[in-house]
């Protein structure tokens, strides 16, 4: 080859290359499979749908085998989004933890928040010391936050069959959500807002009557939402009896969620094994017994409504508790988060820095220490579990009595649903596959963590 | 400056006088010993996870708080006595019929019962995994049938059972949870599969071999998961190191995490 010739890159030299493990597809058996696929002369194709394509809620891999238009075999392939978030966390306090697990499902990173910080809470053995402001709260966003998953889940669904009013009015109505988590937390995701113990702080002034109004407007979206798919004969046409998965099927392969729920098992975390105060509250786990795609769309739509029903609970139990704390009283393991807003926005109080830098040196050292080290977890291991928008959130804490986890192991619910997508998919259109995955909803960023 | 250093290595080395021989090895019976006191009386064979020693728990520096001779072993709730309290004796009831009934016998399949912070765990031994696992999914009393999946966790000082799987199941028909934890050792890192009896555990079991390099014995298709297939070693063994460059931020130099300085 010559040097002059252009080239986009480097040519790559062999002493670049030494040392590399390098693979070739070649050799072994493949020339016989290769005759045979010559010799057989079927219309047999093995597509790959992803990594990169849009229909599949991130990278998520399938790996179809179709026969003309008809899925033979559906394989999934995952791995493209691991960032080892688990192992991170084994590397960091046990309060920065919660900044780590909230970029896993990152549709939905309340719910990590909540079951991470109720784990630890669990395991420091304060579960009953959290303030009930600060379980309110919780419960508060974390409906909020199904609201929004369940319409990006509707929105992206409409968008892959080419509906595209059904996403842009999906993604109005979450953004009038976004604007409610942008006051609270200070973030649109990613938030880190719920801390073992209690939140990061108390909701800011007025932000009472503007999730009211957020909810006047999300309630006017969700109507439009409805109008475009409930009686849309096309949508009707692509989703019904698509996707079918069994009672059987689901609890098999530990499917749960609005998948679940689909099949006619009322099986909701937040009834079966309440936390946050969830028994408290007053609201119905909608089921239906098609199991199909359609359905779920519908059990999905449903789901947000109660979700505001809560929403608007928990409201009355903020003006009740008006002024209470929203941290646990333990200073030993409540974070010093003494925020006001300063000149240059949201940041540490000058009056807590100024108490504590001039008048306190034994709070400067506890801040400190605090901060630096973080407290300690009694050794031990728990599971907490929420339903997630997706379903069962499992969050499995091992400590060894040091300042980090010694192990933090997410069952996400996304994961373990897509083992349905063989079952769902094999012997459908190519077509329906689409449909089929955007029932399960899976967000790749939970499903590798 | 290097004598400095040296001067200070010197003191480290005065007032931790455990500190010369290795790190890993300080598992010692002194240890042992030293920590029995810290011990709750109702539990008795402890499972050591780990030794710290010194008051602040960070390393690699001199710790002149003069406790630094301050050795105490880091050890998981132990088994527990009846009773378990609420549901839990009935279940190991129920399953100790039923394993004694179809000849698996309760007591070779079952080494302990650990009730902590409300929660049950039942560590199997790993030959008879499947048959517990079939037990508390079939029969209609424990009916177990919800499978949550399988997490991994590394032990490295436990020798002998350095390697567990925790398995997460819900009875949604009793409204009941529990889990079970089996054991291998790194030398022989090998456990039956439960996926003939929770298929939902098919890829749970593919994570924690990716992760761990526990081989599930039986598992239809053992490849790895999230890792390329191709990587070398499983990375969320506690030998594996996290990785990472340092960074360098307004002039100073901030390491990677695992090589910050800690406190546990």
């Amino acid at each position: 080859m010559s040097t002059t010739t252009p080239h986009a890159t480097r040519p790559v030299h062999d002493d670049e290359t030494t040392g590399v493990p390098m693979f070739e597809a070649s050799g072994g058996d493949w020339s016989d499979i290769a005759e045979e696929a010559a010799r057989l002369g079927e219309e047999r194709i093995v597509v790959n749908m992803g990594p990169q394509h849009p229909s599949t809620h991130g990278v998520l891999r399938l790996m179809l085998e179709i026969d003309g238009e008809t899925v033979t075999e559906a394989r999934a392939g995952i791995g493209y989004l691991h960032t080892g978030i688990e192992k991170n966390m084994e590397f960091r306090t046990w309060t920065q933890g919660v900044t780590f697990c909230t970029r896993m499902d990152y549709v939905a990173p309340l719910f990590q928040e909540a079951a991470y910080c109720l784990a630890v809470e669990k395991l420091l053995g304060i579960t009953d010391d959290v303030p009930e402001r600060a379980s309110v709260i919780r419960v508060l966003l974390m409906e909020l936050n199904r609201i929004t998953s369940h319409l990006v889940c509707l929105a992206t669904g409409g968008n892959e069959l080419g509906a595209t009013t059904i996403m842009t009015v999906g993604f109005t109505a979450r953004e009038e959500i976004l604007k409610v988590f942008e006051l609270i937390t200070g973030l649109r995701m990613n938030h880190a807002f719920i801390r073992p113990g209690g939140v990061a702080q108390d909701i800011p002034p007025g932000s009472i009557d503007t999730i009211r109004e957020a909810l006047a407007s999300v309630r006017h979206y969700l109507r439009q939402l409805e109008d475009l798919m409930l009686a849309n004969p096309i949508l009707h046409l692509r989703l019904k009896n698509v996707g079918y998965l069994g009672l059987s099927g689901c609890m098999a392969l530990g499917i749960t969620g609005p998948v679940l729920r689909s099949a006619g098992l009322p099986y909701d975390v937040r009834k079966a094994a309440p936390y946050c105060g969830y028994e408290t509250y007053d609201f119905e786990v909608p089921v239906s017994q098609e199991a199909d795609s359609w359905s779920r769309v519908v059990l999905r739509l449903e789901e947000c409504y109660q979700s505001m029903h809560i929403v608007e609970q928990t409201l009355e139990r903020l003006q009740r508790t008006a002024g209470q704390p929203v941290m646990v009283a333990d200073k030993k393991v409540a974070w010093p988060a003494q925020l006001a807003i300063g000149a240059d926005g949201m940041g540490n109080s000058l009056d807590h820095i100024r108490e504590i830098m001039g008048t306190s040196m034994e709070a400067l050292i506890h801040h400190f220490k605090l901060v630096t080290e973080g407290f300690r977890v009694p050794a031990g291991q728990v599971f907490q579990s929420v339903e997630h928008p997706r379903g069962e959130l499992g969050v499995h804490l091992v400590s060894d009595g040091g300042t980090r986890p010694y192990r933090a192991h997410f069952r996400d619910p996304s994961f373990n649903n897509l083992q349905a997508t063989s079952i769902m998919c094999e012997g459908g259109q190519v077509a329906d596959v689409v449909v089929a995955v955007a029932s399960l909803d899976p967000v790749l960023g939970g499903v590798d963590r | 400056m290097s004598e400095d250093k040296d001067l200070k290595k010197d003191a480290a080395d005065a007032v931790k006088p455990g500190e010369a021989t290795t790190g890993a090895q300080r598992t010692t019976a002194t240890a042992l010993e030293a920590g029995g006191q810290h011990v709750p009386a109702a539990r008795t064979p402890l499972e050591v996870v780990d030794v710290r020693s010194g008051m602040f728990g960070a390393h690699g520096t001199g710790d002149t708080s003069g406790f630094g001779g301050l050795v105490v072993p880091v050890v998981l709730p132990g088994p527990s006595e009846r009773p378990y309290g609420g549901w839990f004796d009935e279940v190991v009831d129920v399953l100790a019929e039923v394993l004694d009934e179809n000849g698996t016998g309760f007591a070779a399949a079952v080494e302990s019962v650990v009730v902590d912070r409300e929660e049950l765990t039942l560590h199997v031994a790993r030959e008879h995994v499947v048959a517990v696992a079939q037990a508390l999914r079939d029969d209609p009393d424990l009916r177990f049938e919800l499978s949550l999946g399988v997490s991994g966790v590394h032990y490295p000082h436990e020798t002998g059972k350095e390697l567990h799987a925790v398995y997460h199941v819900v009875s949604v028909t009793h409204g009941r949870r529990l889990r079970f934890e089996v054991t291998a050792p790194d030398g022989d890192p090998h456990i039956p599969s439960t996926t003939s009896v929770y298929p939902a555990n098919d890829w749970h079991e593919r994570e924690v071999f990716d992760f761990f390099g526990l081989v599930f014995d039986g598992h239809p298709g053992l490849a790895r998961i999230e890792m390329p297939d191709d990587w070398p070693g499983h990375p969320q063994r506690k030998d594996y190191p996290l990785g990472g460059i340092p960074v360098e931020y307004k002039g100073a130099t901030v390491p990677p995490p695992d090589q910050r300085r800690s406190y546990s």
